[in-house]
């Protein structure tokens, strides 16, 4: 078995117009630099993104608002990304706002095969208007939905060639939930090991959730907020 | 006194209710600032809610680490036994009743304790992060907050006006001025900073505060 392919644009030809598709990632950390760059150069739009923030003006999801690819978001925190406040204001963007926890619970379930959930989260909120709610020990608990996306698009920082995952520090963040979450996954890793390079105790992801796997390049990483300790 | 010292004396008052062995989840802001004042010697775990447990202070320039933030995105280092894990392992932690103490940040909170903290309608549009899941499932709810605008205005209200975070999930407010818990019968004024008074206090918020039979005890700082 072999799911390496050659570059981020291979992976995504299957992608059209309309599509909707599930971006790990915590703000800048973790996301799939070199697949969202190929959308962007690929230019499809109406597209559906499920991804917990909405990048920066200039970067990460920043970039295919710039070039107005995106026709609805699914997130949770979107604050300080003034292009992404402006499309919506204006109605050229739709949100669907999720808390974070109900979020990455639906992702779980979506990809584990149940199509929804009960969480106390967000009873007697905006984020519960219009869905079933029931009673469950004394306590009242809002029905919510899991989420399966057509595509996912996975940034770890090791994988092998049947696509094994391991995550680094809190690059992990969404990843692992929308690796099973999506009918058709890419992952992008730093380094594409040799099977049996990882330790087998140790796979985030096992490889049976991936569709695809490639070595990305130039990796940017940035950083949205460093701080730095002042020495005492 | 100016912002920043409000803001210490907010973030000081409630590092008092840390106890060893803690696992606490402080929002972004104020509550952020509560981790100055963890008393040496006392093990508290704070947890980030990108899958972080045991959050160690901001790094040197040489331990930045891109794939090492805070939920506040700002860049941060590992303790000797920090780990991490998945966002789903995370809300799991926060929803499951584990997390000890958590901390947030205000745009208004009422009598009843509900909370708003997340979006001003037609005017900001930020998302509630994970602030609706930690108001579910934390066991103690403490709000950071300024007890008033800048314009003076209240944000310690009679009822919410602003979309809400949680219903019924503040436990304590903690201000520049007062210490005030929730309670079935409203809000109790239990301490007062030194150099206010109950008038006062009472001028900037709009419930009535309830009073303990002695009177408010002197705010613990």
């Amino acid at each position: 078995m072999d799911k390496r392919i050659e570059s981020p644009d291979v992976g995504i030809q299957a992608i059209h117009d309309g599509a909707m598709i599930l971006m790990g990632g915590f703000g800048l950390c973790g996301i799939p630099e070199n697949l969202i760059s190929a959308v962007r150069r690929k230019g499809i739009r109406n597209l559906t993104i499920v991804s917990n923030n909405a990048g920066v003006d200039d970067f990460g999801i920043g970039i295919l608002l710039q070039n107005r690819q995106v026709k609805k978001m699914v997130s949770t925190y979107v604050g300080e990304n003034k292009l992404f406040e402006q499309l919506v204001f204006q109605g050229e963007l739709e949100i669907e706002l999720n808390p974070q926890g109900t979020f990455a619970e639906r992702l779980r379930a979506g990809g584990a095969g149940i199509p929804a959930f009960y969480t106390p989260t967000g009873y007697g909120t905006v984020v519960a208007e219009g869905k079933e709610t029931r009673e469950f020990d004394g306590r009242m608990f809002v029905l919510e939905r899991g989420i399966r996306g057509q595509f996912a698009f996975i940034k770890a920082w090791k994988g092998d060639r049947w696509g094994n995952l391991v995550y680094r520090k809190t690059a992990g963040n969404f990843n692992a939930m929308m690796a099973t979450a999506a009918d058709y996954v890419i992952a992008e890793v730093e380094q594409l090991v040799d099977l049996g390079e990882l330790d087998p105790n140790h796979i985030h992801t096992p490889g049976i959730y991936v569709n695809a796997i490639f070595q990305g390049s130039n990796y940017e990483k940035r950083i949205e907020r460093r701080k730095i300790r002042i020495a005492v | 006194m100016n912002q920043d010292q409000k803001y210490e004396r907010i973030a000081a008052r409630i590092a008092k209710e840390l106890r060893d062995g803690y696992y606490v989840n402080l929002g972004i802001g104020i509550p952020t600032q509560v981790a100055n004042f963890v008393p040496s010697g006392m093990d508290v775990i704070l947890q980030s809610e990108n899958g972080m447990l045991g959050i160690g202070p901001y790094p040197a320039e040489s331990e930045v680490d891109a794939d090492m933030i805070n939920a506040g995105k700002e860049t941060v280092t590992e303790l000797k036994g920090t780990c991490y894990f998945s966002s789903v392992d995370s809300f799991a932690m926060i929803r499951g009743g584990h997390i000890d103490l958590t901390v947030l940040g205000a745009l208004q909170v009422d009598e009843q304790g509900n909370l708003a903290n997340w979006a001003i309608p037609g005017k900001m549009l930020k998302g509630m992060g994970g602030a609706m899941d930690l108001v579910a499932g934390a066991k103690r709810v403490f709000i950071a907050m300024e007890h008033a605008t800048r314009d003076k205005a209240a944000k310690i209200v009679s009822k919410c006006t602003l979309p809400l975070t949680g219903v019924k999930v503040v436990d304590y407010i903690v201000t520049e001025l007062a210490v005030i818990q929730v309670t079935p019968e409203g809000l109790l004024l239990k301490e007062l900073a030194p150099d206010t008074t109950v008038a006062y206090v009472q001028s900037l918020t709009e419930p009535q505060l309830i009073l303990p039979g002695k009177g408010p005890e002197l705010m613990l700082l």
